[in-house]
């Protein structure tokens, strides 16, 4: 081996050597609070209890499946995000090029629109009490126009109140984003397409769309996440036992954790966990075909 | 064609208003209403947490709960401004800001760990490449990217076999290790031109110098930013209380306050401004650091 090539197998080894000195802490921390557990929770899954520790297939999974507060868990908050994520997406995105078009207070409207972002769940839960409420606000606006008093939240229209809810707190953080990505158009391309005589709808679909992908893509997966944390509000508005139709995944696990049914605890989580992976690959599948397209 | 764009501009300013007086009510209702009187929260409001009112607080104030309104509107301006709700916390009902400090406790220790811990990760992985680098960035983004409902049992667990469930080590340990600072933080850090570092080995400064004279120096504006989202997430917590901490005492205001409303709905309004003022200046402070922030966190690839 030359003199050369030998110093610098000893540099990248040092290299190598600093390079996991910064890293450990986060990467330690990560490994313990995190992967290892997480394994142990896959194993768990497979167990018909932590104690007597006999192997059992997927019977945990089935029996899970087959639960019917799971299912219903599970069906309120497949149907939640089905609804809340491609809502968010299009009204963020709305909101954004209305403020793309120079209106006046634009600053300002910006400060408003994410204001939400900042204000704690908790802190604002007072004043939807006092609009939802059997004696609330908005039944006294309703009723104006005829209509009887209801509980908002143990209605048919309740999924529609969180939805609210939950674009009201998430629309300014996604519009800040797809600013964002409308910033980065070149915006000589969109001169050009003008002077060629484009319409601003068909510039909007074969320009400004393709350059926003990645930005969709982003914050669909975004408002996805966030979803689940609509479980803030629910909680805080109607406590651990909602009616119905508003009983999603966190409750679920709560339940399950007051009773700590291991179990069904790691079965759930590994379930979850594994749906999360095929949601995030396909949407990231299909940004990657999108994005290749805006190359060619 | 200037008339039709003018049109539009009146027309998306209206919508644009109209939608920004929805989103600031509710904020601007619970800072006005702070400052009522007892007597008038109990009048305006009084019909809805009736059935919620636990009455022995209000015995020796009887005459509070004498009134209320048969209709419940939500109002802006009191009748008369008082900071008699304010002096009722601070003075008669010390439990809100017990509750308060609980927050400060949980949150403030999760701010700056994480913070810390991250600054060296992503300085290795901004600084640094290789197959296992990778592999830990993208485990990295794949952990960001999960929900409580899958990260708080493998939390849980580790807990367990430390024995820190029901203490605040149980919530603090997984917040400082979270991924979500690292992530942004690299991929500010990618963006340093190697120009600089180059430079800096020619005088002799060795790796640790590099990092914390050049790179952690640079990156101080993105730390506000990354400070700021973190700060907002751990100060809404109620997921890992409500699992963690058995001991309500313990809890943090951010679960308490939905508790509140149940008893002592004349001073709850006090309570929440109190517990959003600490965010709201902090926004109005640093929005623009909170746009750069919210800006590098978009994108997976970076």
């Amino acid at each position: 081996m030359s003199n050369k090539s030998k110093k610098s197998n000893i540099r990248k080894k040092k290299n190598r050597i600093k390079s996991i000195a910064f890293l450990a802490p986060s990467g330690l921390g990560v490994l313990t609070f995190f992967v290892v557990p997480f394994m142990v929770i896959i194993y768990y899954s497979l167990l018909d209890n932590p104690i007597k520790k006999n192997f059992v297939g997927i019977d945990n999974f089935v029996s899970l499946i087959t639960n019917s507060a799971f299912q219903s868990a599970a069906f309120n908050t497949l149907i939640f995000s089905l609804i809340a994520v491609p809502s968010a997406v299009i009204l963020s995105l709305l909101l954004a090029m209305l403020l793309d078009c120079k209106l006046p207070f634009r600053s300002q409207l910006r400060t408003v629109f994410l204001s939400p972002l900042m204000v704690p769940v908790a802190s604002v839960i007072l004043v939807w009490q006092v609009m939802f409420d059997m004696n609330g606000a908005l039944n006294q606006v309703t009723s104006m126009f005829g209509a009887t008093p209801i509980d908002w939240l143990d209605s048919d229209y309740n999924q529609l109140i969180v939805l609210t809810l939950f674009l009201w707190k998430n629309l300014g953080y996604n519009m800040i984003l797809f600013m964002a990505g409308l910033g980065n158009i070149p915006s000589d391309l969109i001169e050009v397409a003008r002077i060629e005589g484009a319409g601003s709808w068909k510039i909007f679909w074969k320009i400004k769309f393709r350059y926003l992908s990645p930005t969709l893509f982003f914050v669909a997966i975004l408002s996805l996440i966030n979803s689940f944390k609509i479980f803030r509000e629910v909680y805080l508005l109607t406590g651990g036992y909602p009616y119905g139709n508003i009983y999603y995944m966190q409750h679920f696990m709560n339940n399950q954790f007051e009773k700590l049914d291991y179990q069904k605890l790691s079965t759930a989580a590994v379930i979850m966990s594994i749906v999360m992976v095929i949601i995030i690959g396909i949407l990231f599948l299909v940004e990657n075909k999108f994005g290749k397209e805006v190359e060619e | 064609m200037r008339r039709k764009k003018m049109v539009f501009r009146i027309f998306g300013t209206l919508i644009a208003v109209f939608f920004a007086v929805i989103f600031i009510y509710p904020t601007v209702v619970t800072l006005a209403d702070s400052f009522m009187s007892t007597t008038e929260i109990h009048a305006n409001y009084g019909k809805v947490f009736e059935k919620k009112e636990h009455k022995e607080y209000w015995e020796y104030d009887s005459k509070d709960t004498t009134y209320k309104n048969d209709k419940v509107f939500i109002r802006i301006k009191p009748n008369k401004v008082t900071l008699s709700q304010y002096a009722k916390v601070l003075f008669l009902s010390p439990e809100y800001l017990f509750k308060f400090w609980n927050s400060v406790k949980l949150t403030l220790p999760i701010l700056i760990f994480q913070i810390l811990v991250a600054l060296g990760a992503s300085y290795s992985f901004a600084r640094f490449s290789g197959r296992l680098k990778e592999l830990m960035f993208f485990l990295y983004i794949i952990l960001m990217l999960m929900p409580y409902q899958v990260t708080l049992v493998p939390n849980y667990i580790v807990a367990d076999w430390m024995g820190t469930v029901g203490t605040y080590w149980s919530i603090i340990l997984p917040g400082v290790f979270s991924p979500f600072s690292v992530f942004i933080l690299t991929k500010y850090m990618r963006r340093i031109p190697s120009s600089y570092t180059e430079a800096a080995q020619i005088d002799g400064a060795g790796e640790w110098q590099i990092f914390t004279k050049i790179y952690a120096p640079l990156c101080k504006g993105t730390i506000v930013s990354v400070a700021l989202l973190v700060f907002i997430d751990y100060w809404n917590m109620v997921e890992q209380p409500l699992i963690m901490l058995s001991d309500q005492d313990m809890h943090p205001l951010s679960v308490f306050l939905s508790k509140i409303n149940e008893g002592e709905v004349g001073l709850a309004f006090a309570v929440a401004s109190i517990y959003m003022i600490p965010c709201i200046l902090l926004f109005l402070y640093c929005e623009d650091y909170l746009v750069e922030g919210i800006t590098y966190s978009g994108g997976l690839k970076g």
